[in-house]
């Protein structure tokens, strides 16, 4: 059977900064010592980092695939901080679910959320907001935000559009061959 | 390429270009009777399609606004939209999978065979299977269906392969690449399947047989079938007599026009169409157009629908090649032994990773539902699809507060499942379940229904004009000038996917409507 090159065919996409200026973000980034990691969400306008940062653990905590790094989670989270900065109500969602999420972690666990160590620990402070409209926009959102990333697709061994490939007749809708015989 | 004037009250006016419309247009146009076909959405041509589930989602779906309510998920998980269709030149013919069955003779005359269904609003079809072989046959050749006239069925793709493995295991017997609608070979002008693999998202191939490139451009060619695209239909007018006269509809700019006719006919699907006929309610017909027996609206059927994806230890990739040319067809049967009513088909599907997360089930979060989506590429997929029971209770009625653009009252979909939609429901999820855990399954996913892509039964037929809104040929018992044309007709809803028969019954009511022309009953 053909399989899907799951490997990462992209560099790094652009989440670090817009286009044009990803290169020298990356590099002053690298010069001061400042992790890349947390460069993206400094980059935020009308959200904190820490809020942006606790965003993306919350979105990797609702949708958890282990094989996707954080880039694609940061993708998808992103827009928040452009919504947040055209909308206060957006901005009060966010800021508020995340400040209450944290309230509820330190309540428990004397921690931030982000900083609770075990996955079934902070998806039990999840499933308390769960209802709350905070919670229901964020998922909502995360459906199209996350599985919608053409980038994402290999990674679950969808290939996505075929046509101007000339289809799958020559390239395995029927290469199956582990089946037993009928 | 005709264009008829706006006051050329000779005209038919075809009121959608689906199915049931673009089919009914070509066939009158081929007769010489003049044709104007008004529909809602734009021309898309199938270069144009777009192999991406969202982005073709915006291109083509009817987007918009509808209410919903009752007991079922869909009004819960997406209640502005009950219903999958189209709204474009071609309707639902664009997405359509290409299924085209015939019903069962017992499926005509549900009253007969199942009896009293306690909350089912049942009623025998005034035709019979014998009536309509000729005109399936018709429908058939027209359409290219696989294994008809000779055409050899569909290759079956990874996903077959899986389907039919686990039916034999289990001894089912009728299982096949199924009756397609789609070129195995070219046929027609057009050439045969490519395995592309996006069949909902319009076929670019043209392999699929759709009103767009078949029915449409013949008729057009013919010089008697003017096609007007975006044009919106808002109230269908009638003179003193009680005959309609003509339609106002909403042009492109959204400027109101008022097209004149001899006949009109709708055929706009089973949730706009009775919504047309109600915004259209006069002094006369205070109840809306072709509505003296209360049924206009009612009977709304979306058939008993769910899938079963089941993940392997191996890959699948069900996604390559055509979605639904796949059919189990041993459960279709009625057989009451199985504790309820009518039968179900089970039929291969597939969808991509974007609406796998959206559809498999809705608001679900998690580890649960992520190790579902990490199975994706050893993931094999059926849909289920049964007869359910009409039901007088389930119907489209107009909104009393929320209004579209033009002003006029959006329809409100009420569904709730009959028990025997439920148990019918348990019983094919089980029987799904068991056709992949026999060829190695490790784990099975029973998915719920996604919003309605097959809507029956609004405007149904009926032999008595007490008990439905069209007699047999889909002439409104109220108003003779008056026609329905898609399946808003069906008096029950049968197993199947409905289009063949849509067609079916298009082709027979263009004899019908011509023959009355020439005699000038209408």
């Amino acid at each position: 059977m053909r399989e899907v090159d799951r490997r990462s065919k992209h560099s790094r996409r652009v989440f670090l900064k817009g286009a044009a200026t990803a290169v020298p973000v990356v590099a002053a980034a690298t010069s001061v010592g400042v992790s890349i990691e947390s460069a993206w969400a400094d980059d935020a306008s009308a959200l904190e980092p820490a809020t942006m940062k606790t965003l993306l653990k919350v979105a990797r905590d609702i949708y958890p695939h282990d094989v996707l790094g954080d880039s694609y989670y940061i993708v998808a989270i992103k827009p928040w901080d452009g919504k947040a900065a055209k909308d206060p109500a957006v901005k009060s969602l966010i800021s508020d679910g995340i400040a209450r999420l944290d309230q509820n972690a330190r309540d428990r666990h004397k921690l931030p959320y982000a900083e609770v160590p075990w996955e079934a620990d902070r998806v039990v402070l999840l499933k308390e907001i769960e209802q709350s409209d905070f919670f229901q926009k964020v998922r909502g959102d995360l459906i199209v935000s996350l599985y919608n990333q053409k980038e994402v697709w290999p990674k679950f061994g969808y290939e996505g559009s075929s046509a101007e490939h000339g289809g799958y007749i020559n390239r395995g809708f029927a290469d199956i061959d582990w089946l037993p015989k009928a | 390429m005709a264009k008829f004037d706006l006051n050329d009250s000779g005209v038919v006016v075809i009121v959608g270009s689906g199915a049931g419309g673009g089919t009914l247009g070509n066939e009158l146009a081929q007769k010489g009777v003049k044709v104007v076909i008004l529909e809602a959405g734009p021309r898309i041509e199938n270069q144009d399609f777009i192999n991406d589930e969202w982005d073709s989602f915006s291109q083509l779906a009817w987007s918009d606004t509808r209410t919903t309510s009752g007991t079922w998920r869909v009004a819960k998980d997406f209640p502005n939209l009950p219903a999958w269709i189209v709204k474009a030149v071609g309707g639902s013919t664009v997405h359509w999978a290409g299924a085209s069955l015939r019903f069962d003779e017992h499926e005509f005359k549900v009253k007969s065979t199942y009896g009293n269904i306690p909350g089912a609003n049942l009623l025998d079809w005034p035709v019979t299977l014998a009536e309509m072989e000729p005109w399936y046959a018709k429908a058939e050749n027209k359409m290219g269906v696989t294994r008809t006239n000779g055409i050899p069925g569909l290759p079956g793709n990874n996903n077959f392969k899986v389907l039919e493995a686990g039916a034999k295991k289990l001894g089912y017997k009728t299982v096949h690449t199924g009756n397609m609608a789609i070129n195995s070979q070219p046929r027609d002008g057009r050439g045969s399947c490519q395995q592309i693999g996006f069949c909902f998202q319009g076929c670019k191939s043209g392999a699929k047989w759709s009103t767009l490139y078949t029915e449409i451009p013949k008729g057009e060619a013919t010089g008697n079938l003017e096609v007007r695209p975006n044009s919106m239909v808002i109230k269908i007018e009638h003179d003193a007599s009680g005959k309609v006269t003509g339609v106002v509809y909403a042009d492109e700019s959204g400027a109101t026009q008022r097209q004149k006719a001899r006949i009109v006919a709708v055929a706009g699907n089973s949730i706009e169409s009775p919504r047309l006929l109600l915004n259209s309610a006069s002094t006369m017909f205070p109840d809306g157009l072709a509505n003296s027996s209360g049924q206009v609206g009612r009977n709304y059927m979306r058939h008993m629908t769910g899938s079963v994806y089941a993940v392997f230890e191996k890959s699948v990739h069900m996604y390559r090649g055509t979605t639904m040319a796949g059919i189990i067809r041993d459960e279709a049967a009625n057989n009451p032994k199985r504790g309820f009513v009518g039968g179900y088909e089970m039929e291969t599907l597939s969808i991509g990773l974007p609406f796998m997360a959206a559809f498999l089930n809705p608001g679900a979060w998690g580890r649960p539902f992520t190790s579902a989506l990490d199975g994706y590429p050893r993931m094999a997929g059926m849909w289920l699809v049964g007869e359910d029971m009409p039901q007088e209770t389930n119907r489209i009625t107009l909104d009393p507060t929320v209004k579209d653009k033009h002003g006029m009252s959006v329809a409100s979909v009420h569904f709730d499942d009959h028990p025997n939609d439920v148990a019918m429901r348990a019983h094919a999820y089980k029987q799904g379940a068991a056709v992949y855990d026999a060829v190695g399954a490790t784990v099975t996913y029973p998915t719920p229904p996604y919003p309605s892509t097959h809507n029956l039964g609004t405007n149904r037929m009926s032999e008595k004009a007490k008990d439905g809104v069209v007699n047999k040929f889909g002439q409104t018992h109220d108003i003779k000038n008056l026609f329905v044309s898609d399946g808003s007709q069906f008096t029950s809803g049968a197993a199947c996917n409905p289009t063949l028969t849509i067609v079916a019954l298009a082709i027979r009511q263009a004899d019908y409507i011509a023959g009355a022309m020439q005699k000038k009953e209408i």
